[in-house]
C-alpha cells in the first residue's frame, strides 16, 4: 500500500480515514498540517481527518474540530459585551475576540461622549475580519472593508466548522449551486456561521433545512447533484 | 456479595469466576459522539463497567488567573454516579475520586497537544455510571476517544486495563471481585503506537517476575482495546470515500 516517492515513503492513500497516532509517513516527505507531527523520521497524524497525498506532499482535511482563528479569516461574531472602547465578540474558538471602537467607527470619537451601544449592542451579529491574532493575543477584528459590518436582515445559521469547506465546495461549485437553486444570497464565514438572505420565508426555510443536510452528509459522494434535487423537490413541494 | 471463602475466584478447570481465561478481556463496547452539547463524547463498557467521558474546548478558562501563558489547561473531573456502585455512593467528590481525577488526568495530559492552545482550557469529565472494576482504565479509554471526537490533537489513543493477581495467577482485566479479594492489581494505560506508558499503578506484591509478566499481558489487553478504539472511530465514517 505504500508509495515511494525520492526519499520518503507514504503509507496512506489519498482520501483515505486516518485517526490520531496513524502512521502517515516516512523519511523526506513535506507535512503541511498543523495536525502532523514528527517523531523521529515518522510522521504521525493527530487527529481524525481524510489524508491528502500529493507526490510527496501530505495534508490532513479534519472530519471534526473547532474554529481557530487565523489573520484574514472572515467571521460572523456575536456582540456579547460592551466596554468603554471596544466591543467583546464571540466568534466561537477558544478565545473571544476583540473589536476596537476606532476601528469600527469611521472617525474620531470620544469615550465620554460616545456610547458604544448605539453603534453594536449585545446580541447583534457583525461581519468581520480578523486582522490580529497570536499566541500571545486575543483575535482583533476589523471591518475596515467593503462588505463587512453589522447584520441587519437575513438570518444566520450555524454548522460544524470542520463542515465549512464542503458548503462552499470545490471551486465554489456548491454555494454557487445553492444560490443558483434559491436566489437567496449567502456568505460563508470560516468560524462556520452562514449569513442567508433570502427573498421569501419558504425559499429561506428550504436553504437552511439544505444546509443542515449538507452538514449531516458531509462525508459522502455525489453531495451536490443530491443537494440539488433536495432544494428542487422542496420547490416543487412547496409550489414555488 | 460474601467472604473470601464462598468465592472461588480461579475455577478448578483453570478458568475465572466468571468463566473466562486468564488472559481474556470482558466482552468490550465502544460508542462515539454519544451526547449533543459536548464537544467530544465517548461511552465504553468493558463487561458490567459503564463509562460516560465528555469533553469540552479548548475554551476560555474562568477564573483567568488559572491559565497557563504557554498551554491550555486540562481539568479532569472523575465521577461516581450515586446509582454506580451497590449501596448508593455519595455524590459528593470523594477523596478516592479526587486522587483519580488527578492520576486520570496525568495519564492524559502527554497525549494533548496542550502546547496549541495558550491560555485556553480542555475540560474531561469522566462519570461513571456503573461500576465493576476497572473504572479508571476504562474512563482513560472513553477520555481519550472523546478527545479525538472534539478534533482536540492528540498523539495517539489511550488505552488502559488492569491486570491482577487472583489465587497466585495473574489475570488480565480484572472485576470488581476479583480486585477485592485477589493480592494485587496493577492499571496500566498507554499509548499504543508510540509504544509509551501513561499510567502505571500497583497496588498488593507482585515479584519482580510477575510484574513483568503483568505488563507484557497488560500490552497485550491494549492492543486488543486500542484495536476496538480505532474501530469504534471509524465506525462513525464508514461512507467516507472520494468526493468529486
Amino acid at each position: 500500500m505504500s508509495t515511494e516517492t525520492v526519499k520518503g515513503k507514504v503509507y496512506v492513500e489519498n482520501r483515505q480515514l486516518v485517526l490520531p497516532g496513524e502512521l502517515l509517513a516516512e523519511g523526506d516527505v513535506q507535512a503541511q498540517s498543523p495536525y502532523i507531527y514528527k517523531v523521529g523520521e515518522k510522521y504521525y497524524s493527530a487527529i481524525i481527518g481524510l489524508a491528502s497525498v500529493e507526490d510527496n506532499k501530505l495534508n490532513i482535511i479534519p472530519l471534526e474540530g473547532f474554529y481557530l482563528p487565523k489573520v484574514g479569516d472572515l467571521v460572523i461574531g456575536l456582540i456579547i459585551d460592551v466596554g468603554i472602547t471596544n466591543w467583546i465578540v464571540d466568534i466561537r474558538a477558544p478565545y473571544r475576540a476583540i473589536m476596537n471602537a476606532s476601528d469600527a467607527l469611521n472617525r474620531q470619537f470620544n469615550p465620554i461622549q460616545d456610547d458604544l451601544r448605539k453603534y453594536f449592542d449585545v446580541g447583534d451579529y457583525v461581519l468581520a475580519k480578523i486582522s490580529l491574532f497570536d499566541r500571545v493575543h486575543n483575535p482583533v477584528l476589523t471591518i475596515k472593508d467593503r462588505g463587512l459590518g453589522k447584520i441587519v436582515h437575513g438570518r444566520i445559521v450555524e454548522i460544524q466548522v470542520s463542515k465549512v469547506p464542503r458548503v462552499i465546495g470545490k471551486k465554489r461549485t456548491m454555494i454557487n449551486m445553492l444560490m443558483n437553486e434559491t436566489g437567496c444570497d449567502i456568505v460563508v464565514a470560516q468560524n462556520g456561521r452562514i449569513w442567508i438572505n433570502c427573498s421569501n420565508k419558504e425559499l429561506e426555510d428550504i436553504l437552511i433545512l439544505a444546509l443542515k443536510k449538507i452538514e449531516a452528509e458531509a462525508h459522502t459522494t455525489g453531495l451536490t447533484d443530491r443537494t440539488r434535487n433536495f432544494i428542487r423537490e422542496e420547490k416543487a413541494r412547496r409550489g414555488l | 456479595m460474601g467472604k473470601k471463602a464462598d468465592i472461588k475466584l480461579i475455577r478448578e478447570d483453570g478458568l475465572r469466576h466468571d468463566g473466562r481465561k486468564p488472559d481474556e478481556l470482558r466482552p468490550i463496547k465502544m460508542e462515539v459522539g454519544v451526547l449533543n452539547n459536548a464537544n467530544g463524547s465517548a461511552l465504553v463498557e468493558f463487561g458490567k463497567t459503564k463509562v460516560l467521558a465528555a469533553v469540552y474546548g479548548p475554551r476560555e478558562l474562568h477564573p483567568r488567573h488559572m491559565s497557563l501563558p504557554d498551554r491550555a489547561v486540562i481539568r479532569c473531573r472523575y465521577h461516581m454516579a450515586p446509582f454506580s456502585t451497590e449501596e448508593r455512593k455519595s455524590p459528593a467528590p470523594s477523596r478516592r475520586e479526587i486522587e483519580l481525577s488527578k492520576v486520570i488526568r496525568e495519564a492524559l495530559e502527554p497525549v494533548i497537544f496542550s502546547e496549541l492552545y495558550p491560555r485556553a482550557t480542555i475540560d474531561i469529565f469522566i462519570e461513571v455510571l456503573q461500576a465493576d472494576g476497572g473504572t479508571r482504565t476504562t474512563g482513560i479509554t472513553a477520555a481519550s476517544l472523546a478527545l479525538a471526537d472534539a478534533g482536540i490533537p492528540i498523539r495517539d489513543l489511550v488505552a488502559g486495563v488492569a491486570v491482577g493477581k487472583v489465587d497466585g495467577v495473574l489475570v488480565l482485566d480484572i472485576d470488581q471481585v476479583e480486585d477485592e479479594f485477589g493480592e494485587a492489581d496493577m492499571p496500566v494505560a498507554m499509548m499504543p503506537t508510540l509504544g509509551k506508558i501513561t499510567l502505571l499503578q500497583l497496588n498488593g506484591v507482585l515479584t519482580p517476575e510477575e510484574f513483568k509478566e503483568a505488563l507484557r499481558l497488560a500490552e497485550k489487553g491494549i492492543k486488543e482495546i486500542y484495536r476496538l478504539q480505532r474501530e469504534a472511530l471509524r465506525k462513525r465514517y464508514v461512507e467516507v470515500s472520494l468526493e468529486e
